[in-house]
C-alpha cells in the first residue's frame, strides 16, 4: 500500500519499532461508552443522591469512570507507538 | 430590564480589557523567530506542552454557545439537555487511538488541516476540496453563535444594540490577526479558570440558597408535568432513549474531526501530549454537567426569559440567574466568563477555517506556487474575512438562521468522518467512493433535516437534529440523531463503491503516507518543528519528481 518510490519513509529505531502494537488494555476504552450508550440501564428516579435523581448523579459518577479508564490506558500503554 | 447595570458592567469591561492585552501580548509568548508561517500563526509553533495544550482544547470545545444553550435546553425540555454529558464523557475515549495517528502523520508531514491529510493520504485535491469546504461551512455558523453567547450576556446587563458586539469581535480579529493561535492559547487559561471559579461557586451556593435539590428538581419535575409537550421531563420519555444515545453517540463522533479541534491536536508538541490529555480533559465534562443543571437552578428560582421579538429567549437563562443570586460584581465575573468562553472558540475556529481557506483552496488551485510566507498572510487576511463574516450573518440574518446553520454543521461535518478517520487506518477506501458517500450522506442528511418540524413552536423544517421515524412511514414516536443515519449512507456507499473501483481496477490517487508515519513520536528523526519548513514545499516537490527529495 505504501508507496516508497514517492516519500523517503522515516525509520523508526528498533525500539520505537517493538512498541507498535495494539495493547489489549486498549479495549478499556470500550468501557465508558457501555456504561452511558444504553440510557434506559439508568433513566430512573430512584435511588436519589444528595436528593438528585439517580439519572444525573449516575452520568456526572461515569465523568470519574472515563477519567479512569483512559488514564489507566494511557498508563498502561505509555511508550506505545 | 432598561437599566444599565453599572457594578457588573465596569468588571466585565476589565475583564475584557485585560483578555485583549493578553492577545495582542501572545505574538512574543513562546516567541518564534517569525509568524509568517502557518506552523507558528496558525498552530503556536507546534510546540505547546501538556497543561497549554489541555486549556487549549478545553477552551476550544467547550464554546460560550455551549455553556449557555445547553443549561437554557434543559431549562425547557429537562432530560434531553443533558446529552451533552454522555457526550462528552465518551469523545476521549473514541478519539484516544486516532488522534494520536492524526498527530503523528501531520507532524511527519507538515500538514495543518485536516484536509492536508486527506490529499496526502487518498491523493486527491478534490475529495481534498470537498472535505476543506465541508469544514469551513460547518465552522462558520459556530462562529456566529460565539455571538449569541455574548450578545446573552449583554442583554441581562441591559445593553442591546449592535455595536458592542462589532467592537467586540473587531477587537478579537486584531488580536487574532497579529498573534494567531498564541492568542487564543494564552486567553483560555483567563477563561476556563473564570468558568470553573463561576460554576463551582454556583453549584455549591444556589442550591443552598434554594432549599437544596430536592426543591430544585422538585419545582423543574412541577414545570414539565404542567406543560403540553410530551417530550419533556426530569427523566426521558421512552421514545427519547434512542435519540439520546445516538445523538451523544454521533456528536462524539464529530467533535474531533471539526477543523478548529484539529487545530488544537496539532499545536500539541507530541502524541504522549494528547493522550494524556484525553484522560484529564473530561474535568470540563464535570463543569458542563454542573452548568447544565443551572437550567434547573433558573427554574425554581423563577428566572422569566428575556423577551425577544415576542418570544422568550432561553438562552438568557443562566445570565439572569447569576443576576438574580449572586451579588452584581460576581455576576459581573461570570458573565466576563461567558463572553471571554465565546472568544476562545471564535478564534480558534477563524483560524482553522482560514488554514483551510490557504491550504486546500488558495495553495491548491489558485497559487500553488505559494510560499508559507505567503500562505500565512492570506491565512491572516482570511481569518479577518471569516470573522467580519460571521458578524455580518448574525446582525443581519435572523440568529435562528445560524442555530439551524450549526445544526447542520454537525450533520455535515460528521460525512468527511470515512475520509479523515477511516483514512487514518486504511488505504482501501477509494477517493472516488470516499466523494460519493459524502456526497450521498450529505444529500440525506440534509433531507431529513429539512423534513424535521417542531408541531409545538409551528417551526416546520430544521426543527432539530433528531429524525422522527414516523417521517418515513414507521409507526413510532422514537426518533433518531439525523448525523448518524446520514453517516451510516455515507459509510454504505462508500464501502460498495470502493468495492467495485477496486473490482474494476480503477486506479487510486497516490499515497504520499506510508505506515510508520503513523507512529512516530516528537523526537523521532524527521518529525518536530525542524520539519515544518520543508514539508511545506514537499507537496510540490513529490508532485513533480517522483523520488523523495527531503534530507
Amino acid at each position: 500500500m505504501a508507496d516508497s518510490r514517492f516519500r523517503e519513509p522515516v525509520e523508526l529505531t528498533q525500539a520505537a519499532k517493538r512498541h507498535v502494537r495494539f495493547s489489549p488494555w486498549n479495549l478499556l476504552l470500550l468501557v465508558p461508552l457501555l456504561a452511558v450508550l444504553f440510557p434506559g440501564f439508568y433513566n430512573s428516579d430512584d435511588p436519589r443522591l444528595f436528593e438528585i435523581p439517580f439519572f444525573y448523579w449516575y452520568q456526572l459518577a461515569a465523568i470519574a469512570l472515563g477519567v479512569a479508564c483512559t488514564y489507566v490506558v494511557y498508563r498502561m500503554t505509555r511508550g506505545d507507538r | 430590564m432598561d437599566d444599565v447595570k453599572t457594578t457588573e458592567l465596569v468588571i466585565f469591561v476589565a475583564l475584557f480589557l485585560l483578555v485583549t492585552v493578553m492577545g495582542f501580548v501572545a505574538s512574543r509568548w513562546r516567541r518564534a523567530r517569525s509568524l509568517e508561517h502557518l506552523d507558528e500563526w496558525g498552530l503556536g509553533g507546534r510546540n505547546f506542552g501538556g497543561w497549554i495544550t489541555w486549556f487549549l482544547i478545553g477552551g476550544d470545545l467547550y464554546t460560550a454557545y455551549t455553556f449557555v444553550a445547553v443549561p437554557a435546553l434543559v431549562f425547557a425540555a429537562g432530560a434531553v439537555g443533558f446529552f451533552a454529558v454522555p457526550y462528552t464523557i465518551i469523545v476521549y475515549p473514541i478519539v484516544f487511538l486516532a488522534a494520536a495517528r492524526l498527530w503523528s502523520v501531520s507532524h511527519r508531514h507538515g500538514y495543518v488541516t485536516p484536509a492536508d491529510f486527506v490529499r496526502g493520504r487518498h491523493g486527491s485535491g478534490t475529495l481534498a476540496l470537498a472535505i476543506a469546504v465541508t469544514g469551513i461551512v460547518a465552522t462558520m455558523p459556530y462562529i456566529a453563535l460565539q455571538l449569541v453567547g455574548i450578545e446573552a450576556v449583554l442583554k441581562a446587563m441591559g445593553i442591546t444594540g449592535e455595536w458592542p458586539i462589532i467592537i467586540a469581535f473587531a477587537i478579537l480579529a486584531a488580536y487574532t490577526y497579529q498573534s494567531g493561535l498564541r492568542a487564543p492559547a494564552l486567553i483560555a487559561f483567563v477563561k476556563d479558570a473564570l468558568i470553573y471559579l463561576v460554576v463551582l461557586a454556583a453549584i455549591i451556593y444556589i442550591p443552598y440558597k434554594l432549599g437544596g435539590w430536592g426543591e430544585i428538581f422538585g419545582a423543574a419535575d412541577e414545570k414539565f408535568q404542567g406543560s403540553e409537550n410530551p417530550g419533556d421531563g426530569i427523566l426521558l420519555s421512552d421514545a427519547a432513549l434512542l435519540g439520546y444515545s445516538t445523538l451523544a453517540f454521533g456528536s462524539a463522533l464529530a467533535l474531533f474531526i471539526y477543523p478548529h479541534s484539529v487545530t488544537a491536536l496539532l499545536a500539541a508538541r507530541s502524541r504522549d501530549v494528547i493522550k494524556r490529555n484525553m484522560a484529564f480533559l473530561p474535568a470540563y465534562t464535570l463543569i458542563l454537567g454542573l452548568l447544565a443543571l443551572l437550567g434547573y437552578m433558573a427554574i425554581a428560582a423563577g428566572v422569566t426569559p428575556i423577551e425577544s421579538g415576542g418570544t422568550p429567549d432561553n438562552n438568557t437563562v443562566v445570565p439572569l440567574l447569576y443576576d438574580a443570586m449572586f451579588a452584581d460584581w460576581f455576576a459581573g465575573v461570570a458573565f466576563g466568563a461567558i463572553a471571554i468562553g465565546a472568544l476562545v472558540p471564535a478564534a480558534i475556529m477563524s483560524i482553522a477555517a482560514a488554514n483551510l481557506w490557504t491550504r486546500n483552496v488558495y495553495k491548491e488551485y489558485l497559487k500553488t506556487d505559494a510560499t508559507p510566507e505567503e500562505e500565512a498572510r492570506m491565512s491572516k487576511l482570511a481569518s479577518l474575512v471569516v470573522k467580519a463574516g460571521a458578524v455580518a450573518v448574525i446582525l443581519v440574518l435572523d440568529p435562528q438562521f445560524s442555530i439551524d446553520l450549526q445544526l447542520i454543521g454537525g450533520v455535515i461535518i460528521l460525512q468527511t468522518l470515512p475520509a479523515i478517520v477511516l483514512g487514518l487506518y486504511t488505504r482501501w477506501y477509494h477517493s472516488i467512493g470516499l466523494l460519493v458517500g459524502w456526497a450521498a450522506g450529505l444529500g440525506v442528511g440534509l433531507w431529513m433535516l429539512y423534513v424535521t418540524d417542531n408541531p409545538l413552536t409551528g417551526k416546520e423544517h430544521f426543527a432539530g437534529a433528531l429524525f422522527k421515524w414516523s417521517k418515513l412511514g414507521i409507526d413510532s414516536d422514537s426518533t433518531i440523531y439525523t448525523g448518524l443515519v446520514a453517516l451510516g449512507v455515507n459509510l454504505l456507499v462508500a464501502t460498495v463503491i470502493s468495492a467495485v473501483l477496486r473490482a474494476v481496477g480503477v486506479p487510486a490517487g497516490r499515497d504520499t503516507t506510508v505506515e510508520t508515519d503513523y507512529h512516530v513520536e516528537a523526537g523521532d528523526p524527521g518529525v518536530g518543528p525542524m520539519v515544518a519548513d520543508t514539508a511545506i514545499t514537499e507537496r510540490a516537490a513529490a508532485d513533480r519528481e517522483p523520488v523523495g527529495t527531503r534530507e
